[in-house]
């Protein structure tokens, strides 16, 4: 095979087609220290261990939210954090039919001589870690690419070096047990228009592929994190059945049927527009060979983290917040959201600009 | 996009799908004048313009055959010729609702400092050729890249030349009409196994697919003709259920949804070796985006060629060895071929030729 068959082969296709059930998808609970801080300081709570447990524990005991989900992704704190009773956070999730995952990635830096793009770092003993994080108990990973749209962006380097990035993480995943989901974002930044971010996620999806390829990567022991089409976020905004459309075109043109699910971010955008438009590419009558759902952060936090504002008086409004979006993403996965769950918080933007995670 | 926008865009599209169409599949009947010359002197039969027009006549005219297929690729001097009765081939073949497609590219010439590896020539004046096929009638076209396995093949320069080469052919062609067909054919000869091929094959098809990128071609407006993921001509044969398998799944492994159709080259297999293949993906459970159908020369013609025998007497049978094979090979993109196609003499008869020059 062109791909690398290691011990863990069965298991990763087993786990990855596991992720990508239809009517399930991933919570992305994996913000670093830094950034889970302004999350915090956005409602007025001290970023300090106890209150990073605490928000994650309200999240992973929300009553019937777990079953609308596959897998949740982790910091390397949580992975190793319990609830106040003492029942580790890994075997909360694993009761529920939940698959921990792992952010492995240590942030960007910018590439010298570029206009401000950037590669990720974090292979410096990477398999090491795998190992001891599949020993905690986590059978998938995440690794975060980010390339920009701009006059001269995405430069011929940061597409390559991206993708050979993610192709080297991908296979270290691998070779120790854990599913790599493969991200390469591309940011909403800028004045461009659809067509323009289509053309760039599909050459940077080529990139990808070919580098996944070059390095023997299992395809099937894979799930990717691809950006939605959508305009720039200074360009005005497209109904979700236009996103859907691009998005999809996008994908047939240039991920193998091998890959069992792809699971979107949601960028800067709200909870309800992530959700409307996840619902418009399920409801798209085009062959699809993988499934498509969600691997959200903000878009299935927000709400929840304003009406939590760090009080235990509200840790069961809170969760009913979580829940109402988690619903709504699982059925947008099956094509089968009608809209208008939620509170107003739903539909606020997320958008920051030149967003640092 | 980054595939380019050609004013022929919808039409590309609608025609690689019609070609894609289940139960159909592509006659390829593009030999050069040269390599018919092989086939006429099996039979011995003179190679003068006549018989080779008799020959494509004698296919193009077989009751019934028609039906079974969406496409049939011809050589140059073939798309301009007509029936006994003076009725353009052509014409023929659209009544039919037949698509007529033409061989584009000048044979192979070796790459230096390799061992033999080649690469196809072809694009001097590509665009003014496409445009004047499609003039004539032709709506694809076919390009045929050619590598092969050995100790150190296919290298990365063989690779690298043949993916470029493919995606300038197909972007030519879609800037003037033509549906390409994408056709990196890596060669059965040696004594690889199954999994060697397959290892070869999905690294190869990855290049392709990069290469098409790079050049913004279509997808949706392009066919693939690969080989079959077969163990080499000197190793021991696997059954059709194993090819099958392995096939599939390097196509799975790098072929996007987009490409509406795979038309396989039968190589050197035997007319029914090809069809058992084919009605196996076919019967295959999983991820296949895109139909799975053929693009046969020696495997539909080998009988038909037999009982031919360039005599005219002959025609009635020569075109019922034809029918046959075109059936079995429909049902065997449904994955609904029994085999029980009645064996016409030479069907189950190997057509490898080792190093065979096209």
């Amino acid at each position: 095979m062109s791909a690398f068959v290691g011990k863990y082969a069965e298991e990763l296709i087993k786990t990855a087609k596991y992720i990508a059930t239809p009517g399930k998808g991933i919570l992305a609970a994996d913000e670093s220290t830094g950034t889970i801080g302004k999350r915090l300081a956005s409602i007025n709570v001290e970023n300090i261990e106890l209150n990073r447990q605490a928000l994650r524990e309200l999240l992973f005991t929300s009553p019937n939210a777990l079953s609308c989900l596959s897998g949740v992704i982790l910091f390397e704190e949580t992975l190793y954090q319990k609830t106040s009773d003492g029942k580790p956070f890994v075997e909360v999730l694993e009761e529920n039919g939940v698959v921990p995952g792992i952010k492995v990635d240590k942030g960007t830096v910018e590439l010298a001589g570029t206009n401000g793009e950037t590669t990720t770092q974090g292979f410096d003993s990477l398999g090491a870690r795998c190992s001891q994080y599949y020993k905690a108990g986590a059978r998938f990973a995440k690794w975060r690419a980010v390339l920009k749209i701009g006059p001269t962006e995405p430069s011929e380097l940061s597409i390559q070096q991206n993708a050979q990035g993610l192709a080297r993480y991908a296979i270290i995943c691998q070779e120790n047990g854990l599913v790599p989901i493969v991200e390469p974002e591309v940011l909403t930044d800028g004045p461009h228009d659809i067509k323009k971010c289509a053309a760039v996620t599909e050459t940077v999806l080529a990139a990808v592929y070919k580098a996944l390829n070059d390095h023997h990567v299992l395809l099937e022991g894979t799930l990717l994190k691809p950006n939605m089409v959508t305009p720039g976020s200074d360009s005005p905004k497209v109904a979700a059945e236009v996103i859907a459309e691009h998005t999809v075109t996008a994908l047939r043109r240039t991920v193998p049927p091998a890959v069992p699910g792809i699971v979107f971010l949601s960028g800067g955008q709200s909870e309800e527009e992530a959700t409307f438009n996840l619902n418009a590419m399920n409801k798209l009558e085009v062959l699809k060979p993988w499934t498509l759902s969600f691997s959200f952060g903000r878009a299935l936090q927000q709400s929840t983290l304003k009406t939590w504002g760090g009080k235990k008086e509200n840790i069961g409004k809170a969760q009913e917040a979580f829940l109402a979006r988690a619903k709504a993403n699982s059925e947008a996965s099956l094509g089968n959201y009608t809209g208008g769950s939620g509170t107003g918080l739903a539909s606020e933007s997320l958008f920051v600009k030149g967003y640092k995670y | 996009m980054s595939a380019f926008k050609s004013k022929y865009q919808d039409e590309l599209i609608a025609n690689a799908a019609y070609i894609g169409t289940p139960g159909k599949g592509i006659l390829a009947a593009d030999e050069s004048t040269g390599t018919i010359g092989k086939r006429l002197s099996s039979i011995n039969v003179e190679n003068v313009e006549s018989n080779r027009r008799a020959l494509r006549e004698l296919l193009f005219t077989t009751p019934g055959a028609l039906q079974y297929l969406s496409g049939v690729i011809l050589f140059e001097e073939t798309l301009y010729q007509s029936t006994a009765a003076g009725k353009p081939f052509v014409e023929v073949l659209k009544a039919g609702g037949v698509l007529p497609g033409i061989k584009v590219d000048k044979g192979t010439v070796e790459l230096a400092g390799t061992n033999g590896e080649t690469t196809t020539q072809g694009l001097d004046g590509l665009g003014q050729r496409c445009h004047k096929y499609y003039e004539a009638g032709a709506r694809f076209a076919k390009w045929r890249a050619v590598l092969n396995i050995g100790p150190n093949e296919p290298s990365q320069l063989a690779i690298n030349e043949n993916a470029n080469g493919l995606a300038r052919y197909a972007v030519i062609c879609q800037e003037n009409g033509l549906v390409p067909i994408v056709e990196p054919e890596i060669l059965v000869d040696g004594p690889h196994d199954i999994e060697k091929c397959a290892e070869v094959t999905e690294r190869v098809l990855a290049a392709v697919y990069k290469a098409l990128n790079d050049h913004h071609v279509l997808l949706e407006g392009t066919l693939l003709k690969p080989n079959m993921v077969t163990p080499g001509s000197e190793a021991k044969k696997v059954a059709p259920e194993v090819i099958a398998e392995h096939t599939v799944r390097a196509l799975q492994r790098t072929v996007p949804a987009a490409v509406p159709a795979i038309v396989f080259l039968s190589g050197g297999q035997s007319e029914e070796e090809a069809t058992l293949n084919l009605n196996a993906m076919n019967k295959l459970k999983g991820k296949k985006p895109w139909s799975l159908s053929f693009s046969f020369g020696r495997a539909l013609q080998q009988s038909t060629l037999k009982a031919w025998a360039g005599k005219e007497e002959n025609i009635p049978k020569a075109q019922a060895a034809l029918l046959t094979r075109a059936k079995a090979n429909s049902e065997a993109t449904l994955g609904t071929y029994k085999g029980d196609a009645t064996l016409a003499e030479g069907a189950a008869e190997s057509l490898h030729v080792k190093d065979y020059k096209y």
